[in-house]
């Protein structure tokens, strides 16, 4: 059923000519399909891909989606907003903080919340530590996508020293639910801004450490650079968010252009995708980076360096942050059952993986009438099969691991 | 019945009953071989008049048998008391068993020529051949012209007059070798990207830094379920790790550890190396196909073509060495360069000094390692040619893969690094290696022997281990790309220019000395460089992994 649908939809003259010019040799060529997933190793959880290859070449890539459903909407609609903000935990469980941030802000302005100065501040903190705790991963695992182990164990080494710092301001490693309606759940803990501040003085040279670990490495740049690449008018036919689409060359980004909570107070740059030789905007007295030959604009290599760039970013938002973080409350009294008025609201922020909207509709009721979540992996995810055509077998990693989804996010 | 797991060598966890079981079992089959040498014995003095071969099969074999028994009868009484001195004393036993090997390849070695000795002082031609004449303990003794108390002796040796004995027993002494040393690579190979990743790798079994993981994940191996899969080519199958793990092992009958250290010295001992590392490719092939798994196929056919374009540069690297040496011999290449550092083959010329790396680039790809571990590439193919197997069958394939990289490191040793020389010219020691076992010892440790020959090997395995978990995997293409467009000129203008060399520039000239001298030099100050930048790193790593990462050093 796959096989023809697959076979059917995708008219490949290559495999014509090669069936034409082969038939001629009487030789007997075969194209093969090849499941990837949803058990592989790099296909970042449960994402299965049906690949169509002639030898390493790979014809045609189709996502298959859906195993690790779980009706999170649906429960979304039987559950009051501050019981569903741990469900959103579980959608991009690698950037918790930053779901919870963006459905909390969704509520509050359906509800009209207000939010005191210093959750505000604890809030960007936390979505911004939660990024770079993102782009780590995503930056450890695209090494081991292309064979190179180690940039992995450094990047969970610091991933740890974030998780350990949400540790201390809420209990968990995972899944925070910290960020709630009205503020968040607890005040930072004694000693909280000492350790961050360690923590990203310690942080910050170990970037340009990675860059030259695996960015600049020759063997990455011939692996990445030019592989699978968007031009800036399919990234936004294809409704791509987030690092996707700014290393096409598109300068968009939630927090700089439709700034939400208070993303207008701090000074950063949105790095996007250069050609080579651009240099990317970093905060001053770090290297300047610089896009090495062998790259173009929206390719793997472009993709996976505008994560790097955008840590040096956060860690400089975390540290304007930190430097204003007023006293205050840390939550505004919202009654247990919220009454959400009718109406509803969609709202948008931007997730590591790109950006994260929440449309609720509410009917009078402390339950939403709707809950409906647009996750950036899946969209991002749609262009897949359109870049993995006509690749190599050994590109696919390169291609999936540099849009980087998450397939909780995916499949909701 | 209660699962025996690896930890239980270390670790005993066994209940009375499982015990006595364990026990009577081992005691059953004790006595039952007893009997059996008995009987044996009466059959053999009745039946047969004392011959030895029958002596041989039907008295000595049934003993070695009950012997082995009570060995093991013995470790299910003593298996407490050895698992806890075993914790106790973890790093007296690693080194104690390091040396121990070491101490019984030596012995071995030592009893070889011994018995050499006697075939040749005393030479009985039926004897030297196989199972020919009836050499008697008694005659055997004569040749020792000792008195009575070398009967016992005698009686050990009897055996080893043969010829096939003597190999068999050699033969066995270099597998040994070769499993040994697999399994010290693979714990060391945790615990050298450990210390790269900035983990601790291995720490609990034995004790001592893990020490006895490899042996506790053989055992582990050895019990898992060996599983075939239903459209697997079963023969095929079956049969595909012995074809990597046997050629690997063969590779080792031509590889010379020292100047008699060498099991047979062939003539051709190059070319015969060459053939059993490619030999082994086959097995990778044939193992992938037979699996009928879509990934193991990708894998096999990574793997052949990869060694079509890495084998041609690899050899043509070594054909520079060979230009320069005269000789497809091991051995003799190996005695070329007992000058010191500079008579190296590989600071000859500038010519043989870049074939020397281009050689290790080559090797890389022959052994399946990273940067070109393109057939078992984890991320792309799950495990490539190896998904589908599992136990002692995987076990061979990572064993015929250590062992592989010993041999290319091997030949990489003997024609471009001094062989089993030290960088001192042997010619200074020349009065320790006339003296008595201790000044000899000595010299072997200081000028040449096996232990330098194995010492630079594992320094060439380090490297390897280095580059594999420094470097991010390179794609099929661009393997291709390296090795024929890149690696293959190369090689070819290095053997071009090696041949000119000879022609125009004769031994001993000025431009010879001269060009002698900087490749010397600039390799010198390499292996300087490396040392120095290590042990920069080792003092200031404190400084240089960051305030927060100091406890995830290892030994912090």
């Amino acid at each position: 059923m796959a096989r023809d649908v697959l076979l059917e939809s995708v008219p490949d003259l290559r495999a014509d000519l090669d069936r034409e010019s082969m038939a001629a040799a009487d030789v007997r060529t075969e194209e093969m399909l090849v499941n990837m997933g949803p058990q592989h190793p790099s296909t970042h959880g449960v994402l299965r891909l049906v690949l169509r290859t002639d030898g390493e070449l790979v014809l045609d890539a189709v996502p298959h989606i859906g195993y690790l459903h779980r009706c999170a909407e649906k429960i979304g609609e039987n559950l009051a907003p501050y019981q569903f903000i741990p469900k959103t935990d579980r959608l991009d469980y690698l950037a918790a903080m930053n779901n919870n941030h963006v459905f909390s802000l969704a509520v509050e302005r359906l509800a009209g919340v207000e939010v005191p100065e210093r959750a505000r501040y604890i809030r960007i903190i936390m979505a911004e530590l939660n990024r770079i705790a993102s782009h780590l991963v995503s930056f450890g695992t695209y090494g081991l996508d292309m064979g190179a182990f180690t940039p992995f164990l450094y990047a969970f080494r610091e991933r740890e020293m974030i998780l350990d710092l949400f540790e201390a301001a809420c209990g968990a490693r995972l899944t925070y639910s910290y960020i709630t309606i009205g503020g968040v759940t607890h005040d930072l803990p004694d000693g909280f801004v000492e350790r961050c501040r360690e923590f990203l003085d310690y942080f910050e040279p170990k970037i340009d450490e990675y860059n030259r670990l695996l960015s600049y490495n020759q063997i990455f740049i011939k692996r990445t650079g030019c592989v699978g690449v968007i031009r800036p008018d399919e990234a936004i036919a294809w409704g791509l968010t987030g690092v996707c689409l700014r290393a096409s060359g598109v300068r968009w980004d939630l927090r700089r252009c439709l700034p939400y909570e208070i993303y207008d107070r701090f000074e950063f740059e949105v790095p996007v995708g250069l050609p080579p030789g651009g240099v990317p905007p970093v905060p001053a007295g770090v290297p300047a980076p610089k896009v090495p030959a062998g790259t173009c604009v929206g390719d793997c290599w472009n993709r996976y360096f505008l994560r790097m760039i955008e840590m040096y970013w956060s860690v400089a938002i975390v540290r304007q942050a930190l430097d204003g973080l007023p006293a205050g409350d840390y939550r505004s009294k919202v009654p247990r059952n919220l009454k959400l008025p009718e109406g509803e609201v969609y709202f948008e922020g931007e997730n590591p993986r790109g950006q994260l909207g929440f449309l609720i509709v509410g009917d009078g009721s402390p339950i939403p009438y709707r809950v409906k979540a647009r996750g950036p992996s899946f969209c991002n995810l749609s262009i897949a099969r359109r870049i993995c055509r006509n690749c190599l077998l050994a590109d696919i990693p390169a291609i999936i691991g540099s849009i980087d989804v998450v397939m909780g996010e995916v499949d909701r | 019945m209660q699962a025996i797991r690896g930890e239980d060598i270390l670790k005993p966890r066994w209940d009375p009953a499982l015990r006595s079981r364990a026990l009577r079992a081992v005691c059953r089959g004790c006595l039952g071989a007893l009997a059996g040498a008995a009987a044996g014995a009466a059959v053999a003095r009745l039946g047969l008049r004392g011959h030895p071969v029958a002596v041989l099969l039907l008295v000595v074999v049934p003993l070695g048998l009950a012997a082995l028994a009570a060995v093991a009868g013995g470790l299910i009484v003593l298996a407490g008391p050895i698992g806890r001195a075993l914790r106790r004393f973890a790093a007296p036993v690693f080194w104690g068993a390091v040396i121990a090997s070491v101490l019984l390849i030596w012995g071995v070695a030592e009893l070889m020529g011994f018995v050499g000795e006697l075939a040749r002082v005393d030479p009985v031609p039926e004897a030297v051949t196989a199972f020919g004449g009836p050499l008697t303990t008694g005659e055997l003794r004569e040749s020792l012209r000792g008195p009575g108390r070398f009967v016992l002796l005698s009686g050990l040796l009897w055996p080893l007059q043969f010829g096939v004995v003597r190999d068999l027993v050699v033969v066995a002494g270099v597998v040994a070798f070769v499993s040994v040393f697999a399994m010290f690579a693979i714990w060391w190979e945790r615990k050298v990207s450990a210390r790269i990743q900035s983990r601790l790798g291995p720490m609990r079994v034995g004790g001592w830094h893990g020490w006895a993981q490899s042996l506790a994940d053989g055992i582990k191996l050895l019990g898992k379920e060996d599983l075939i899969p239903a459209g697997a080519d079963r023969p095929l199958f079956c049969l595909a790790p012995y074809l990597a793990f046997v050629p690997a092992l063969c590779g080792f009958i031509a590889l010379p550890f020292g100047a008699y250290w060498v099991f047979r010295n062939l003539d051709v001992g190059l070319v015969f190396v060459l053939a059993m590392v490619g030999v082994e490719v086959i097995g990778v092939i044939l193992g992938g196909w037979a699996s009928n798994n879509k990934w193991s196929l990708y894998g096999a056919m990574r793997e052949a073509c990869q060694m079509v374009s890495y084998e041609i540069p690899m050899g043509m690297a070594l054909l520079v060495v060979v230009t320069a040496a005269g000789t497809l011999n091991l051995t003799e290449i190996g005695e070329l360069q007992k000058s010191g550092w500079a008579s190296w083959l590989a600071f000859r010329n500038p010519f043989t000094f870049v074939a020397c790396f281009l050689y290790f680039v080559a090797a890389l790809a022959s052994c399946k390692r990273a940067p070109f571990d393109l057939p078992e590439a984890e991320s792309e193919l799950v495990a490539g040619f190896m998904t589908e197997y599992s136990g002692f069958r995987w076990c061979l394939f990572f064993f015929a893969e250590y062992a592989a990289m010993f041999i290319v490191s091997g030949l990489a040793t003997t024609l471009f690094l001094g062989a089993w020389y030290s960088p001192l010219p042997v010619r200074w020691g020349a009065v320790l290696a006339e003296g008595g076992l201790l000044s000899r010892a000595v010299h072997g440790l200081v000028f040449c022997g096996p232990l330098w020959f194995v010492a630079k090997c594992i320094l060439l395995i380090y490297v390897q281990m280095w580059i594999r978990w420094t470097l991010p995997r390179v794609r099929i293409d661009q393997v291709l790309y390296a090795c024929v467009q890149v690696l293959l000129p190369l090689t070819m203008l290095a053997l071009l220019g090696q041949s000119l060399w000879e022609l125009l520039v004769p031994r001993g000239s000025a431009l010879g000395l001269a060009a002698n001298a900087i490749t010397s030099a600039i390799g010198a100050v390499l292996v300087m460089g490396a040392v120095g930048a290590a042990a920069y790193g080792r003092m200031n790593r404190r400084r240089l992994v960051g305030s927060l990462a100091v406890e995830h050093l290892p030994g912090a």
